[in-house]
């Protein structure tokens, strides 16, 4: 009786739901007492020169200890050497340096409202709140470049020994024109994947300590290794000098990935004061200071056939990557690679450019580059349905990639391992009861109602375990007292590893989950790990888990064959009980207890890594109904029903908690969100009061189909499921807004749809 | 996230409350449910150096009918304003209104003398209790005085009350004609209202349409004229200064002041 | 200013600074860290707890106004080793993943359910307007407040 498949409710539950979570800031470690309060003096301004930096009325301040600036850091290494192919984005995320080199404490310059400046250490919180205030920047404004298309024309410089705010442009020299010429329709159009902030519910937090010339921190983060990796490269440390625990994460979403400069900082004034310091920043910080979402500007131009069929398709994209360019190319060279989403078009063009602006520094957000390429693709096709007057999920079905097709080699250099692109549209479809809502459309067109109903579609391919080459690890152990130990590179932050990974082992060992520990986010315990990021853990590192589980039995298998003088081949294991025995005679069973006791050290242990040659592509479609109020232009999100086809299920309950959670935020882009700037690149939408995050009155209950799609990537045949709400939900809205309004008049309503874009696109559209 | 250092008093009764209030003269501030003042103080948009906590004033939470009129104490928390047998069965259009402020939370701290001496535009209570003609009881040194509502709300943030004035009761008369409506127009239900409005019978009140509550004078004449409501909603925002912000244009929220009026005037008649 | 509070059953006497909100309270003096900060402008709900019976964000409370008062936070919702029911549903419905805003989302629906019993599917959405999450996409949590409401947990 496999356990795998069914619904497991999580062992992480009991104690968050009676002692809560231990988070950064909830940490008790004996390390910490009488850890120092630091606090951050960030910029006030977008743009500007620092003149001087008076730290003397802070200081005099009862309670501050110390207040650093960059003038104090003189103990760090030089930075790497600019190596400009390495930010191409081809390689993963990488951080330009050279002239575009973004320091831990601002030098000279700040480039966006929220640069940290200084710290000042504090005996306690609220001092650390007064004492910033007091410390006095004296800036001289510069002219500030707010959004991608200012920043191209490169009036302002945001670094001007680079000569451009336009750091890096890729594949831009294939957009030729003559694909387009020979279509029978072409259609044109600038499309905004605005910016948007990740919150997560818990704000960024760091604590560290360093002594004996040991540095410890604990950092909210998805990765422990990697804080390592990045902390040993910027403080000039060896790793077995730096221990880095992740507590419990109140949601990461791309954004906690690593250790960023604010943290970094913190670490760094822990090794220069030799005091332990604790940090957690506010949500007001949160909202300038952590890395932010999105951001692209489109241009698509997409042409094809009456008949339905896309002969070409090109997708511009302009990253405003903010004021530094954290991740080079990564998240638009992704943009581009995914172009042509699920769709067989004989021609792609897709090329980018990145662009530094006076904003928060850009970084992956729940998708990372994937929900843009689909959100433009299927405004594209939306817009062609429109233009050739064919229903939109027509026109996909008459493009998408056929099921036999794959591995299917894309025109952007990917390689799609399985697929049933209009299998899943039809499932969503006939879910959605397509039919009988285009019906209720109609009816309401032809009364004109002010209430109008619109049918959203997207469809979409996306690729989770982008980096699958790096793999994942896992060591087990099972002890003598019968129970066993994962030690796990991934790092769920609410994804419930500890829950599926004991699930492997029950499955594959017999060993019941509540015997199984999973321990994860400890460079001391676990040096080698990749974390959790990009849809990853479960195919990589729960492949990781059921690898070392059979090493385990494998090894099991051998020292219960000399317990029990037999072959290997007559020595069984029952899964359903935990107990090896010699085949057919239950009289020799022996306890997993009993079998590592046999081993010399007590304990039989396996130390894997799990890899594939090439990531995965989970696919699905979703469809959303929106009612529009055609008078006020207010939108309410009434049904959302998806097919989120990742392969088998290992736990439905936690496949379901994934696509909600990434419905919710995919819907949210298209409906609310946005960060916004002033002229002068003040934020607007620096708190959370201003800041339209998504509550649960504007959401429906979601509505799920199931699709499992295997892949032969690995030996659970699963993809990611974690990202997949977010590709597909927020084309399938906005689709849906455009839709309820299109009779009027309106092609095309950039996101977030709030009520009076789609008013004054109302008013556009009837020509007043 | 932290206000500035402040000294906290607690009044145990409102004769406490009026004198220290005049021996911190300027520095001090009434702490009601807390809810308008705390998150500007947190923000530390506003830093007095003394709050005078009003909480333990239970007396002046109270909701009675007094015949011809309402009298609610200035410290009744939104919660009970909202679930008030006495309001719901007479003025219906407050019980509602109050439970649209805010969330569950907020509503089981704020007050809705709070409120109305906070005197936000964007709030929906002062809108609601100008539309019903309400007077509010200010106490002072010298004893109290009645103030109107249209009297009431000078400016953004700022009332008639007087340096050291305190509210304590609200009193509204129950409609003659009681016919209501109150549309609030939000992107998220937890939003400040981007237009609101109130109607009670042919009073007609605006919610975030200029620096106070504003009657909207011009739709109650020309209903008084004789215009149909339709006809009547087309003049909701004359007269107004509607602010623009993220959430909405000038234009935008006069359009959406017609249309709301023109919805509330058709759902209360 | 020295203030007193019962928290959880427990009183609590201290010297605090005027402005302590009551969250810190809470959490540093109190030591009780279940309850989390989530912003700074009353929005996000994670700090909710029960005054007097009554959901409260304790980020818009000082500690001076609890003080006299009886405050639960989630780790005093729990009988002894007996889950409350919304707790209870919470672990069967899936309704927390990183588990931050829980605290503050299972106080608020305690509350909700003591006002109104048998709510809809609506007037859940509605009475959680001041709760943010980011995990769950909310749809396991609403599931979680009907199944408490339906007296529908495992005991």
């Amino acid at each position: 009786m496999s356990i795998l498949g069914t619904r497991v409710i999580r062992t992480e539950d009991p104690r968050l739901l009676t002692e809560g979570g231990v988070y950064v800031d909830d940490l008790r470690a004996p390390e910490l007492t009488g850890a120092v309060r630091l606090t951050f003096v960030r910029s006030p301004v977008g743009h500007a020169r620092i003149v001087g930096i008076d730290t003397s009325e802070a200081m005099s301040e009862p309670g501050v200890i110390e207040v650093l600036t960059a003038s104090d850091m003189d103990d760090l290494p030089p930075p790497p050497p600019f190596d400009p192919e390495s930010a191409s984005g081809e390689r993963g995320p990488v951080s330009m340096g050279g002239p575009w080199l973004e320091p831990l404490l601002a030098v000279g310059t700040v480039r966006y409202v929220g640069e940290p400046v200084a710290v000042v250490l504090t005996d306690g919180r609220y001092q650390g709140e007064d004492a910033a205030d007091l410390v006095s920047v004296d800036y001289e404004q510069l002219p500030a470049v707010v959004g991608p298309l200012a920043a191209l024309r490169d009036e302002s410089l945001l670094f001007p020994a680079g000569g451009t705010n336009v750091p890096l442009e890729r594949l831009r020299d294939g957009f030729d024109d003559a694909p387009f010429a020979a279509c029978e329709v072409v259609i044109e159009q600038d499309i905004v994947n605005q910016r948007v902030a990740c919150v997560p519910l818990e704000s960024r937090g760091t604590a560290a300590m360093y002594t004996g010339g040991k540095l410890t921190v604990w950092h909210s983060s998805q990765n422990a290794q990697l804080c390592r990796l990045i902390l040993c490269g910027t403080l000039g440390m060896a790793p077995d000098q730096i221990r880095v625990v992740v507590p419990d994460v109140g949601g990461g979403f791309g954004a906690k990935i690593g250790i960023d400069r604010d943290a970094i900082v913190v670490a760094w004034a822990a090794r220069k004061t030799g005091r332990a310091l604790r940090w957690a920043e506010t949500r007001s910080e949160n909202l300038v200071g952590m890395t932010q979402g999105r951001s692209q500007h489109h241009r698509v131009k997409i042409g094809g056939d009456r008949d339905g069929h896309i002969r070409a398709y090109r997708l511009d994209v302009i990253q405003d990557t903010g004021a530094y360019a954290r991740t080079g190319g990564f998240l638009p060279n992704m943009t581009c690679g995914m172009a042509p989403g699920p769709y067989d078009f004989p021609v792609v063009q897709a090329g980018f450019r990145v662009a530094v602006t006076n904003a928060t520094p850009i970084h992956a957000y729940r998708g990372a580059g994937r929900p843009e390429a689909t959100a433009a693709v299927e405004r594209a096709v939306d817009l062609f349905a429109n233009a050739i007057g064919m229903d939109p999920a027509e026109v996909r079905r008459r493009n998408f990639i056929a099921p036999d097709k794959f591995p299917f080699p894309t025109k952007t250099g990917h390689v799609y391992d399985t697929g049933r692109y209009a299998d899943a549209l039809d499932k969503v479809l006939d879910a959605a009861g397509y039919a009988d809502l285009r019906k209720e459309q109609e009816r309401r067109r032809e009364s004109g109602d002010i209430k109008q109903l619109g049918i959203g579609v997207s469809a979409y391919v996306e690729i989770t375990a982008a980096d699958a080459v790096a793999g994942e690890t896992a060591k087990l152990e099972v002890s003598r007292d019968g129970t066993a130990t994962v030690y796990t590179g991934s790092s769920a932050h609410g994804q419930g590893h500890q829950t599926s990974w004991a699930m492997l082992v029950q499955e594959e060992l017999g060993i019941p989950m509540d015997q199984v520990t999973v321990i994860h986010g400890d460079t001391d315990q676990i040096p080698d790990g990749m974390g959790t990021y990009s849809s990853r853990s479960l195919q990589l590192g729960g492949s990781a888990v059921r690898k070392a589980a059979v090493e385990v039995k494998d090894e099991a298998r051998h020292q219960a064959a000399q317990m029990l003088e037999a072959a290997e081949a007559d020595v069984t294991l029952d899964v359903a009980t935990g107990r090896w025995q010699v085949r057919g005679d239950p009289d020799t069973a022996l306890t997993w207890a009993q079998v590592a006791g046999h081993t010399e050290t007590g304990t039989l242990m396996a130390d894997v890594r799990f890899a594939m040659d090439r990531p995965t592509y989970p696919f699905g479609a979703h469809v959303a109904v929106v009612e529009v109020d055609t008078e006020t232009g207010k939108v309410t999100l009434k049904r959302h029903v998806t097919v989120d086809d990742a392969g088998p299920v290992l736990n439905p309950v936690l496949v379901e908690g994934q696509r909600h959670g990434g419905i919710a935020q995919g819907a949210a882009q298209a409906l609310f969100e946005e960060v916004r700037y002033d002229a002068d690149a003040n934020p607007l939408t620096s708190t959370l009061a201003d800041y339209a995050a998504i509550t649960a009155t504007e959401l429906p209950s979601f509505e799920l189909v199931s699709s499992e799609t295997p892949t032969d990537l690995n030996p659970l045949g699963v993809k990611g499921v974690g990202e997949a709400g977010t590709v597909g939900a927020t084309p399938a809205v906005q689709n849906a807004v455009i839709d309820a309004v299109a009779h009027l008049g309106v092609r095309h309503i950039d996101m977030p749809t709030t009520p009076e874009r789609v008013w004054a696109a109302i008013q556009n559209g009837r020509g007043q | 996230m932290i206000p500035a250092t402040f000294t906290y008093k607690r009044a145990a009764s409102a004769e406490e409350a009026l004198d220290l209030a005049a021996e911190y003269g300027e520095d001090a501030k009434f702490l009601a449910g807390g809810h308008s003042l705390l998150p500007l103080m947190k923000l530390r948009l506003a830093a007095p150096e003394v709050l005078i906590d009003l909480g333990g004033l239970r007396d002046l939470s109270y909701v009675h009918d007094l015949g011809d009129h309402i009298a609610i104490g200035a410290l009744t928390r939104h919660h009970d304003v909202e679930h008030s047998d006495v309001l719901a069965s007479e003025i219906p259009l407050l019980a509602h209104a109050a439970g649209q402020v805010g969330d569950p939370q907020i509503r089981h701290r704020g007050t809705i003398g709070g409120s109305v001496a906070h005197a936000d535009p964007a709030s929906d209570l002062p809108a609601v209790l100008l539309a019903l003609d309400a007077t509010f009881t200010a106490r002072g040194g010298d004893g109290s005085r009645e103030i109107p509502a249209g009297e009431f709300f000078q400016s953004l943030f700022e009332t008639s009350l007087e340096p050291g004035e305190l509210l304590t009761e609200i009193r509204v008369p129950k409609p003659s004609d009681r016919a209501w409506s109150f549309q609030k127009f939000t992107q998220r239900a937890i939003d400040w209202a981007i237009v609101g409005v109130a109607v009670q019978g042919h009073s007609v009140a605006l919610v975030n349409m200029g620096p106070t509550p504003l009657r909207a004078t011009a739709v109650e004449q020309a209903l008084a004229a004789g215009a149909s409501p339709a006809d009547a909603a087309a003049h909701a925002a004359d007269g107004t200064s509607a602010p623009a912000d993220i959430r909405a244009s000038t234009a935008y929220r006069e359009h959406l002041a017609q249309v709301l009026t023109r919805r509330a005037l058709a759902e209360a008649h | 200013m020295k203030v007193d509070l019962t928290v959880n059953g427990k009183d609590i006497t201290a010297d605090v600074e005027d402005r302590t909100l009551l969250v810190h309270f809470l959490r540093d003096v109190a030591d009780l860290t279940a309850t989390n900060i989530g912003c700074d402008t009353t929005s996000c709900g994670a700090c909710t707890v029960l005054l007097d019976g009554e959901s409260v964000k304790s980020c818009t409370v000082l500690a001076a106004q609890a003080s006299g008062h009886e405050v639960v936070t989630l780790e005093g919702l729990a009988d002894g080793a007996e889950m409350h029911p919304v707790q209870k549903a919470f672990h069967e419905q899936h309704g927390l993943q990183c588990g931050f805003c829980t605290p503050g989302m299972v106080m608020a629906i305690v509350s909700l359910l003591k006002e109104n019993p048998h709510p809809t599917e609506e007037q859940v959405r509605t009475g959680l307007e001041g709760n943010l999450c980011r995990c769950t996409g909310y749809h396991n949590i609403v599931r979680a407040a009907l199944a408490a409401a339906a007296g529908e947990t495992n005991q």
